[in-house]
């Protein structure tokens, strides 16, 4: 408002028509400022418009398409690739399987790092940041390289995991990766060993919008930590809890690096979730479907994208009631 | 009566044993604590020690994590001969452009969004959130397609390209919330005297936005070196180009037996993200806590 006023004020000392003159600046000026923000946009209207907006568009027609190989040529086929996608039992189970690793993971790293961020906010806790630094180092580690050494460390005959078992008596090796049964859980609990730390300071930040101040007067009102922790501190999470939970579930959606190096979606496609499904029928088949892949990736895409629809949903549900809250 | 029973129980001096029985649950915490932390180190000292040993002492040694002799030629092995001094350029040249060309991208349309509204700002905005969590599994087909075409599939530059063209969509809108909430009178002043929008956002604005800047270097950074699906994708018919999380993958599919380079490859891959993490951890945490905050 100030420059507005300033400018108008000079025009009019001018002698010039105030109102005419003033527009006519305005406009000028209103013009290059747009020219501005839009070479502002461009880096980002160019990238993510070509390596983002333009595949997810470009995704829908491919699935329509049927098309052996890159450099090969593209036939238009309707929606047989859906049809063949639906009908297929591999599609299935990739799509269980991705469940079911989402059901075991999510609930593990939320509610295990909750309890480990409860402890760790303490003040009285010695050493605290020293765990906090143990327990997020594997996050910032490559979980590729992660998902390879991790072959190692299970190994049936000289890895350690099973040298200690044998060491201990408890068994005398098992396959924990070359087992159908096992495979599955065992990815998923190195998987909570590496994102854990994420979601634990998710909880640490929720935690320390809680003024120490609220848990202070309840203690001279009388209150036991048990009651502390019910009633005051419990309640003032809740929100945090519904973001926190869609970040994290958002997160097991993004597991093909650890399964890639870890099992490559075996033994028996036991471990296969749906991202090595599209990367095996587009990259690692000797004659490449990417139709038909692509028709999956639009599949596993709407998926994703409903889970971020209620996730939004939920983001906003939890800010209106932290809003209640204060 | 029981407000006299609260008032009066502090200043009772505890007995030894009932204080140290108080605190049980607390030591109880404390050695799971330190349990847990030993467990979630436990590979990489792991690795450490088995990247150290010599080849036939890894698969004799059992659980003993002290190599007897130190075997440096390892590393060598894994520098040299699988060729990770390679995939450590590749990485660093990808991972330095793509933290660059992010940061600059990220800082300029987040300035843009977050302090002006213009016709269409709305509909960029709804884009940006509605695609905020697109997988690269959905979107890898026609970025390989589209790079073919551009000629830049099997190139260091597509694989920089890719990178910084797909996501990041949290980091535009950090910077957006940053620049939205810096107070109005900043650039007005500015414009009195005669700065143009750019001055103004390279003098005034960008070096105001320096702590979004660290927050969105470091995660650019952490997510580009350890990136995989992508650098996988683009170094399929060319190895030389491989990073080092792929060229990790393929070392150990071309070496199945050879534990102790594959144990020093993966040193000399996880060093330089750890180095940075535990000197700029603080950047780190509250970039990741940001999350939850806003």
């Amino acid at each position: 408002m100030a420059t507005l006023s300033v400018r108008a004020g000079r025009k009019q000392v001018a002698g010039l028509h105030p109102k005419l003159e003033f527009s006519a600046a305005r406009k000028a000026q209103n013009r290059r400022r747009n020219l501005w923000i839009w070479l502002f946009l461009m880096p980002t209207v160019v990238l993510y418009g070509l390596y983002t907006i333009y595949p997810i568009i470009a995704s829908y027609w491919y699935s329509l398409v049927e098309w052996n190989g890159f450099e090969a040529d593209q036939r238009f086929v309707g929606i047989s690739n859906y049809q063949a996608v639906f009908a297929d039992p591999m599609f299935w189970s990739s799509v269980k399987i991705t469940l079911v690793f989402m059901l075991l993971v999510a609930p593990a790293r939320i509610i295990l790092s909750f309890l480990l961020a409860i402890v760790l906010n303490s003040p009285k806790l010695p050493f605290a940041t020293l765990f906090r630094t143990v327990y997020f180092l594997p996050v910032v580690t490559t979980t590729a390289i992660v998902g390879v050494v991790m072959q190692f460390i299970f190994d049936p005959s000289s890895g350690p995991i099973n040298s200690a078992l044998r060491a201990f008596g408890i068994s005398d090796g098992i396959s924990f990766l070359g087992e159908s049964s096992t495979a599955l859980y065992t990815v998923a609990g190195v998987y909570v060993w590496k994102f854990f730390g994420i979601t634990m300071i998710y909880w640490l930040a929720a935690l320390q919008t809680i003024s120490p101040d609220v848990n202070e007067a309840a203690k001279i009102d009388g209150a036991n930590s048990v009651q502390i922790f019910r009633h005051i501190t419990v309640p003032l999470l809740m929100p945090f809890l519904i973001i926190i939970s869609l970040l994290t579930i958002e997160d097991t959606f993004r597991a093909f690096d650890l399964m890639q190096t870890m099992t490559g979606g075996g033994p028996f496609f036991s471990t296969e979730i749906i991202e090595i499904y599209i990367y095996r029928w587009a990259f690692a088949a000797s004659i490449p479907q990417l139709g038909f892949a692509s028709a999956a990736a639009v599949l596993f895409g709407l998926f994703v994208f409903v889970v971020g629809l209620i996730q939004l949903w939920g983001v906003y549900a939890a800010r209106r009631l932290r809003a209640d809250n204060q | 009566m029981t407000a006299v029973a609260r008032t009066d129980a502090p200043f009772a001096p505890p007995t030894l044993a009932r204080r140290a029985l108080r605190r049980l649950p607390w030591w109880i915490a404390f050695a799971f604590l330190v349990v847990t932390a030993l467990l979630w180190v436990y590979p990489f000292i792991w690795m450490v020690s088995a990247s150290l040993k010599d080849s036939l002492e890894i698969f004799s040694a059992g659980l003993q994590l002290i190599p007897e002799t130190l075997a440096w030629e390892n590393y060598g092995r894994a520098w040299e001969d699988a060729n990770f001094g390679r995939y450590m350029i590749n990485t660093v040249i990808v991972t330095v452009w793509t933290v660059a060309i992010v940061v600059i991208r990220c800082a300029l349309c987040g300035y843009v969004l977050g302090r002006y509204t213009f016709r269409g700002s709305r509909i960029i905005m709804g884009i940006l959130v509605a695609t905020l969590f697109v997988p690269t599994g959905y979107t890898i087909i026609p970025i390989v397609k589209i790079s073919l075409q551009l000629g830049l599939l099997n190139s260091l530059t597509g694989m920089i390209l890719a990178l910084s063209g797909a996501a990041n969509v949290s980091a535009i809108l950090i910077y957006a919330g940053y620049f939205r909430q810096l107070p109005k009178e900043l650039e007005e002043a500015a414009v009195v005297d005669g700065a143009s929008f750019f001055r103004v956002f390279f003098t005034i604005m960008l070096p105001l936005a320096m702590p979004v800047t660290a927050t969105v270097a470091l995660l650019t950074f952490l997510g580009t070196w350890n990136s995989f699906f992508l650098p996988l994708v683009f170094s399929f018919s060319r190895p030389e180009l491989r990073t080092l999380s792929v060229g990790m993958q393929a070392f150990v599919g071309e070496n199945a037996v050879d534990w102790a380079g594959m144990a020093a490859a993966g040193v000399i891959s996880i060093v330089p993200v750890v180095a940075l993490f535990i000197f700029l951890q603080r950047f780190f945490v509250e970039g990741i806590a940001g999350a939850v905050k806003s």
